[in-house]
């Protein structure tokens, strides 16, 4: 398979997707499949900090949130449409990345966890509170939705669906490049050992600053993606439960593995669908699921062994680090 | 001439000076041996050199005091010539052998995000000139045909060669061994200094920090003895050996 080149890899994991609204054509699955799409999106964009750069990021939703109110308040205010308002999003939220990841990469481990929690809080609660702008818990409501060369998307899920398929396509194929690189080995090289790799020449504040911007930039597109599919944006989509469900399915697939991650978001938003028949024990058997999934395979679906060990134990502070 | 020159280094934490008014210079292609006791302060001094703790007092300057060393960022020092391995093995275990030669290479080429999203034609020429040269290291330092197994696999030997593979493909002035050979049996010891004897014939200049005196003297040029962070003595090898300061240091009051 890794003899094939990049495009044919991706494409061969994504065409059976291509296939299912012709061949499934309850609406209903339709519709979950797209938002699966979008987790999907997430699901790997948040990998770049989390399974690459070994940041824990734990308001990753703030982004999302970011990205589908840039797209709201700019269609709202100016008209502007989807396709300009897609990449505006991305652009928005990496550049709050940058302006988060300056103050709070300096911080490591569980301290960044913190800090990006808080980062999470003050974005939901910001946008809860704005209600001139944002029109606070209400939200903002009558986006539109994306014209594509003169056709009108409707309540139809199925051109989200291929809308968010062709976005998950394009970023995991820009993904595959940007981590077999040069760059790429650099986000691996600061996971692996941070103080090694700035004593190899890396500069580790820099990188990982990019890092946080790519997986903002990401978040973007999904959160405008979100915004044209829902037509309305509510601060409370995007609270603490959607940064930790995210996380989930980065570390349920497989951190730093890109296609493990996509499987993670795929398994954590069907799966609640698929337990509905237990109804009232549905979250009970996802939490147990988790927990074995878990203790059983603690690497993720598609994780590799090594990463197994290396969960075992805490990186060692020899007497070669620095204070 | 003088390629690495500390002036009166001095480093305290808290209460301890761990380093007390160090002068050491190394010459381009010499080989310097730095020895002394446990906590002698020979690796805060290497900490000291490549940026990883500030310095608090004094001057280290690379290249006959053209370039400043201290109160500079780690990944400059490294771009400055200065590279380094580490006591407690610091390799990228989850990475493949070459993977952690290549990253050797990342300021040595100049390829960024844009040329990897967009395989600019600067990215294959750099990623083939990597690639290419990382496998030469791995030949050079011994780990042959190791390329793709996971660093974290091979053994602590290995591990070792990997490292210093890894800092030879900064392309550095002046490589800095903590305990090169520590943990080796007699026969990897000599095949260890041997390579640092390759190692300088290369050009580049080596300081380093060893205990086992079989290796250490008849391998330097120069040793520079340290003890409770200071330096007690310098000189040529069999001198050194000699000095009735070191043997005290070493052996305790007579």
């Amino acid at each position: 398979m890794n003899r094939l080149p990049l495009s044919a890899q991706v494409a061969a994991v994504l065409l059976p997707f291509a296939f299912l609204p012709l061949v499934d054509r309850n609406a209903y699955h339709l519709d979950l499949m797209t938002n699966v799409g979008i987790y999907v999106l997430l699901a790997m964009g948040l990998n770049v900090v989390v399974g690459f750069t070994g940041l824990l990021n734990l308001g990753y939703a703030a982004f999302f949130a970011i990205g589908a109110y840039t797209y709201a308040l700019l269609n709202l205010h100016t008209g502007c449409p989807f396709w300009w308002g897609l990449p505006a999003a991305g652009i928005t939220a990496m550049l709050f990345g940058f302006v988060i990841g300056l103050p709070s990469i300096r911080v490591r481990g569980d301290y960044l966890a913190i800090t990006t929690l808080g980062f999470g809080e003050i974005v939901r609660i910001t946008f809860n509170n704005l209600d001139d702008w944002t029109g606070g818990p209400n939200g903002l409501l009558g986006i539109d939705r994306p014209v594509f060369f003169g056709f009108r998307f409707s309540v139809n899920a199925t051109p989200y669906y291929y809308l968010t398929l062709a976005l998950v396509a394009v970023t995991a194929y820009l993904l595959f490049r940007m981590i077999r690189s040069k760059f790429g080995r650099a986000l691996v090289a600061i996971r692996e050992d941070e103080l090694a790799a700035g004593c190899m020449g890396i500069p580790a504040l820099q990188v990982k600053l990019v890092s946080f911007g790519i997986s903002a930039f990401i978040a973007g597109i999904a959160g405008a993606v979100f915004a044209a599919k829902q037509t309305i944006v509510t601060p409370d989509s995007f609270d603490f439960v959607l940064s930790v469900l995210i996380l989930a399915m980065v570390v349920l697939g497989g951190m730093g593995n890109i296609w493990g991650v996509a499987l993670g978001a795929l398994v954590l938003g069907v799966l609640p669908e698929l337990l509905r028949g237990f109804a009232a024990y549905r979250m009970l058997l996802f939490g147990l699921i988790m927990i074995l999934m878990m203790i059983f395979r603690p690497q993720g679906m598609l994780g590799g062994q090594l990463i197994r060990r290396e969960l075992g134990r805490r990186p060692k502070e020899g007497s070669d680090g620095a204070a | 001439m003088a390629l690495l020159e500390v002036r009166a280094v001095t480093k305290r934490f808290g209460g301890v000076t761990a380093l007390d008014r160090i002068d050491l210079e190394v010459n381009e292609g010499e080989i310097v041996g730095l020895i002394g006791p446990n906590g002698a302060g020979k690796t805060s001094f290497f900490n000291c050199v490549t940026g990883l703790v500030p310095i608090d007092e004094g001057t280290i300057l690379l290249r006959g005091g053209s370039v400043r060393l201290h109160g500079v960022r780690c990944d400059r020092i490294l771009r400055a010539g200065v590279a380094r391995t580490f006591q407690n093995l610091r390799i990228f275990r989850n990475m493949t052998a070459l993977e952690n030669v290549a990253i050797g290479f990342h300021t040595r080429t100049r390829s960024g995000l844009f040329d990897a999203l967009f395989r600019t034609r600067r990215f294959h020429v750099e990623e083939r000139m990597t690639f290419t040269r990382s496998l030469e290291l791995l030949r050079f330092v011994g780990l042959e045909g190791q390329g793709d197994e996971t660093a974290g696999n091979l053994a602590y030997g290995q591990q070792k060669r990997l490292e210093i593979a890894r800092a030879l493909a900064c392309e550095p002035k002046l490589l800095l061994l903590d305990e090169p050979a520590a943990g080796m049996n007699p026969t990897e010891k000599a095949s260890i200094a041997g390579l640092v004897r390759r190692i300088r014939a290369k050009g580049i200049s080596v300081l380093l920090i060893e205990h086992d005196m079989k290796v250490v003297m008849p391998l330097s040029d120069r040793v520079v003895v340290m003890d409770e962070g200071r330096k007690i003595a310098e000189g040529r090898p069999e001198t050194v050996r000699c000095d009735p300061r070191v043997i005290q240091a070493y052996l305790g009051e007579g």
